[in-house]
Formats: C-alpha cells, sequence, structure tokens
C-alpha cells in the first residue's frame, strides 16, 4: 500500500526521532570511549589489573577490589534473592488465594518502584547498627548483600511470575488428571516449561545488581580491599565513580570512565545471556 | 504427601518474610519520617546544610528535573513507538536497529548515565551541573520506558481500526491522530507516569549533572538538588541529619505512592470506559 503525501512528511519525521533516540546509545559508548581515552593510550590495559594499588592521584589504577567487590556483591545477592524471587512469585500465581495474590503482587510491584536512596538510606540507619552488634564495623559487604537482595528481589519475583503465567493452562489440567501433588507439578512441569523466563528474570536481576550505586555507596563501607571475610568493608566499581567523580582530574577522571566502560561491558554480557536463553527457548 | 505439605509451609514463610520486612522498612521511614513533617517543612529553604529548615527548593528542583526530563523525552519516545508500530511491520533493517539499540539503552546503569551526562551534557555541550543537564541525562533514561509501554498500547489496539480507516480512504497520519492514539493513550499515559515514577526515584545519574546546590533555583540553568539526592547527603556527608533524611524519604515515598495510586486509578478508568463503549458498539 503506497503512502499518501502527509503520511510520507510523517515518516520521514519519525524516522529522524526515532534516529535521534538510537544515536543516544552510540553518543554514550562514543563518550565513555573519548573520556578513557587519555589513559588508555598511554598506559598498557594490563596495569588496570597489575598495578599493586587504587591511588589513581599517585598513578597507581589497580581497579580489581573494587570488581571482586562487584562480583561478589553480585553473586550474594542473586544466591539469596533468586530462590526467594521464585518462591514468592510461586506464591502469588499457585498458593495464595486470589484477593491475596492480587495484593502481594501490588506490593511487590510498589516495592520494584522504591528508589535505590531509601534502600540504602534503610540500610545505613536501621541494617547496618544491627549487624554492627554481630560483627563490626556494620557496613560490610554482607549488609551490601543483603541491601541488593532485597532490591533485586522484586525484579525477579515480578519476571518469573510472569514466565509462570504464560506456562500453558493444559500442562496444569495434565498434571491435575495425573493426580500429582501441586508441589510435584511446580517441580516436574512448571519450572523446566518457565526455566527459560527464570534465566533471564535472573539475568534481569544480575544487571540491575551490578549496576545499583546508590545503596552499595550506602552500606559497604567504601574501603578499597579484597575482603577476607563477609564482614569486611568493600568498595564497588559504581561506588568508586560516584565517590571520585567530584574531585577526579586527567588520567584518574579518565580511569574513572574506564570502570564505567567495564560496567558497561559486564551489563551488556548478562543481557545478551538472558536474550539467548530467551532465543533458545522460542526455537526448541 | 510430606514434601508437598513441607513445600507449601516454606513457600507461605517466605511470602510472610518478604511482606513483613518490607512493611518494616515502610513502617520504620513513615514513623522516624512522620515526626519531622511540617507545613514548614515543605515550605522552608534548608539551612545548616539540611540539618534545620525545610525542604521547598530541593521539591521545586526536583519537579523541574522531572518535568523537562518527561516534556524532552515523551515526543520523542512516542514518535518511536509510532514508527516502531505503524510504519514497519515488515521488520526493516531500520527498525530492527532502532530496537537493539533501545535494549541496550535500558540496560545502562545509572551511574554511567552520570557519567555520559557529565561529559556531554555538562562539559560537552557547555550547560555545566545544572537542572537542565539533570533532566537531558534523565530523559535519556526514561526514553526505553516510554517507548516499550506506547509500543504496547498501540500493539494492543485491534487491527480493524486500521483496516476501517485504509478502506474509508483515510490517511494513516489521520487515522493515528482521531483513532489509534486516543485508543492506546491510556497505556501512554501509563507509561509517562511510570517514567516520571523512575525519574523521580534517581539518583546516581543526577550527582554530576545537576549538582548539589540547594538553593532556590532562578532557571533551568542553575544547579539544582534533586529530593534523591538530598537523602543521600543527608545520610552520608552531614553529621545528624538522619532525622531530616527521614522526613525527605517519607516526602518521596509518598510522592511516589501518589504517582503509583493515579496510575493505578486511571488504568481501571479507562478500563471501564472501554467496555461501555465496546458494549454499545455491539
Amino acid at each position: 500500500m503506497s503512502l499518501s503525501r502527509t503520511d510520507q512528511h510523517l515518516v520521514v519525521g519519525l524516522r529522524l526521532c526515532a534516529l535521534l533516540v538510537a544515536s543516544i546509545v552510540l553518543l554514550v559508548f562514543l563518550f565513555l570511549l573519548t573520556e578513557s581515552w587519555p589513559i588508555l593510550n598511554h598506559i598498557s590495559w594490563s596495569r588496570f589489573f597489575t598495578d599493586h594499588s587504587w591511588h589513581p592521584v599517585q598513578g597507581f589504577y589497580n581497579i580489581t577490589p573494587m570488581l571482586s567487590a562487584t562480583l561478589l556483591t553480585t553473586l550474594g545477592a542473586l544466591i539469596l534473592a533468586t530462590p526467594l524471587g521464585i518462591a514468592s512469585a510461586l506464591f502469588s500465581r499457585y498458593y495464595a488465594p486470589s484477593f491475596v495474590a492480587t495484593w502481594y503482587r501490588r506490593l511487590i510491584e510498589l516495592l520494584a518502584g522504591i528508589p535505590s536512596v531509601v534502600y540504602g538510606f534503610w540500610g545505613l540507619t536501621t541494617l547496618a547498627p544491627l549487624i554492627a552488634n554481630l560483627h563490626p564495623p556494620g557496613v560490610s559487604l554482607f549488609t551490601a548483600i543483603l541491601v541488593l537482595a532485597l532490591m533485586i528481589l522484586p525484579t525477579i519475583a515480578l519476571t518469573v511470575e510472569a514466565a509462570l503465567i504464560s506456562v500453558p493452562n493444559a500442562y496444569h489440567s495434565g498434571a491435575v488428571a495425573l493426580g500429582m501433588s501441586r508441589w510435584s507439578m511446580i517441580i516436574a512441569i512448571v519450572l523446566p516449561a518457565a526455566q527459560s523466563g527464570i534465566v533471564s528474570g535472573i539475568m534481569l536481576g544480575a544487571s540491575r545488581a551490578i549496576g545499583e550505586t546508590m545503596a552499595v555507596l550506602m552500606v559497604a563501607g567504601n574501603v578499597v580491599q579484597h575482603p577476607h571475610s563477609v564482614f569486611d568493608s568493600v568498595r564497588t566499581l559504581t561506588a568508586n565513580i560516584a565517590l571520585e567523580m567530584a574531585y577526579a582530574m586527567g588520567d584518574h577522571r579518565a580511569a574513572l570512565f574506564v570502570s564505567g566502560l567495564a560496567l558497561m561491558i559486564m551489563v551488556l554480557g548478562f543481557i545478551s545471556l538472558a536474550e539467548l536463553f530467551k532465543w533458545k527457548s522460542s526455537y526448541a | 504427601m510430606l514434601k508437598n505439605k513441607l513445600a507449601t509451609l516454606l513457600i507461605y514463610l517466605v511470602a510472610v518474610l518478604i511482606t513483613v520486612t518490607f512493611i518494616c522498612i515502610l513502617a520504620d521511614i513513615i514513623i522516624h519520617g512522620f515526626s519531622q513533617i511540617s507545613w514548614g517543612y515543605l515550605t522552608e529553604s534548608p539551612s545548616d546544610a539540611g540539618r534545620a529548615g525545610g525542604i521547598a527548593p530541593i521539591i521545586v528542583s526536583t519537579a523541574l528535573i522531572v518535568f523537562l526530563a518527561i516534556i524532552i523525552a515523551a515526543p520523542l519516545g512516542l514518535a518511536t513507538a509510532i514508527l516502531l508500530t505503524e510504519f514497519a511491520q515488515q521488520k526493516t533493517i531500520f527498525a530492527g536497529f532502532v530496537e537493539r539499540c533501545l535494549d541496550v539503552l535500558a540496560s545502562v546503569p545509572s551511574i554511567v548515565f552520570g557519567l555520559f551526562g557529565n561529559a556531554f551534557f555538562s562539559l560537552y555541550l557547555g550547560l555545566g551541573f545544572s537542572i537542565l543537564s539533570g533532566g537531558l541525562t534523565l530523559a535519556c533514561m526514561v526514553l526505553p520506558i516510554l517507548i516499550r509501554t506506547a509500543v504496547e498500547g498501540l500493539r494492543a489496539t485491534p487491527d480493524d481500526y486500521r483496516f476501517s480507516a485504509a478502506a474509508l480512504g483515510i490517511t494513516r497520519t489521520t487515522a493515528l491522530v482521531h483513532l489509534l492514539l486516543p485508543t492506546a493513550m491510556p497505556a501512554i499515559v501509563a507509561g509517562l507516569i511510570l517514567g516520571i515514577g523512575r525519574a523521580m526515584a534517581e539518583t546516581a545519574a543526577l550527582i554530576f549533572t545537576s549538582g548539589y546546590v540547594d538553593r532556590m533555583p532562578d532557571s533551568v540553568f542553575d544547579s539544582g538538588r534533586s529530593l534523591s539526592i538530598h537523602i543521600y547527603d543527608l545520610s552520608m556527608n552531614v553529621a545528624g541529619g538522619d532525622s531530616k533524611a527521614h522526613a525527605a524519604a517519607l516526602v518521596l515515598i509518598v510522592m511516589l505512592l501518589i504517582i503509583n495510586a493515579i496510575s493505578m486509578g486511571l488504568a481501571k478508568h479507562w478500563q471501564k470506559n472501554r467496555i461501555i463503549s465496546n458494549e454499545i458498539i455491539i
């Protein structure tokens, strides 16, 4: 069907807008690269991993303590939030009476919208003192893991529930006809059928945890070190950027943009994994 | 059988645990914040680094930042959504490229948006630490949400509308303006409200773009502190700022709750209207 003159004008306008939107992503990468170029240009990549410490003002750029903190907090949060998120989704889909399920879902949606700075503030004023009783100083890897787990739990719960809803009803009828108990039905039929949606929910949670800044900044203690126990203070890549951008100059500033680039690469890795699982499932 | 009962028990326990934890968080903020809130707190300027006084300039700055972000992002987002749904049915390469870019954009961590906004809007475009820089940065952040909800809304409009319009010889532009956009409006507005919520909750992207200044802004080229940055600053950088931070957190949460309630109310209202109008057609 050919387009009229008005429609053709409209399409040109729309294309321009869409091009502008698409170019934002390219601009983000372009500026991350150009801002990190000054340092990538004159020191080698490996120094970000082999320098003996992170003292950017003196010219030492070892980011591995921050990298390990980011990976440990993310991993810890995932280990805690995944089973809880899946259980929460199972509750509102298969266990709760319908009016309870509606309210429960509303609560989870509300929690997904609570600002990270509020979670961080709560962690700092309420959770950290409790953990300090257990083992000082209170602001630690452990606290960060707990707060992050709370934050990504709604994300995981909502995506897993969406995956559960898309399991065909015939599967349930089949299970009932076979006389399976609710739990065997879930383990043997529902969870395998919803597997890909569950995995992409976890990946979504992981990418949120890696990129989270404020909550971790407020509760992790921000000491640049490889933690020896879960009660040690750590500083993540994101917290490092937020703390040092205000006064960073020259190579130091460029090094922070390099850590931004590293974050972007990790997040893209998780997103592509999530895509891969979705793709695999739709062609299975 | 025992396994089944045990699993049921565990799942109920998890649900109760999650509910209780979150009620504790909300109760903590409400109880500690409520005693600090007064009419003066909402209408005065902060003094003594925020330990005393109110948050009036901060509310104004927050509103300006969010308003700018939505005003900039909404037309761009709507145009992109229209292109993706109405003019790219055959999955053109361009549409695929735009969709891919949006997926990546949606996954950019907020601190990276902060770095980008600082390098591009504040320094390269010379906007400095200003409400405008912050608004532009947040506009980039909320675009994927606005586009996704608008696309869903437009895809949900029945194809009959498009066929009838084409059969009547109406241009697609006219059909869009008079038929498809009004039908998809509830979803579009719901997306806008979601975007407002996201923008209001954001902190990390604003620290290096809109800045820390807590005076009343004269224009959008002034630096302005958002409510979320105020909470962060009071709790981390100001000794003895916790009680006022509780109050600011309460204000932020109440605002988000109101936004949430409006979007739910609107969705219900529109759903009811649509059912009625369908019945009349039948």
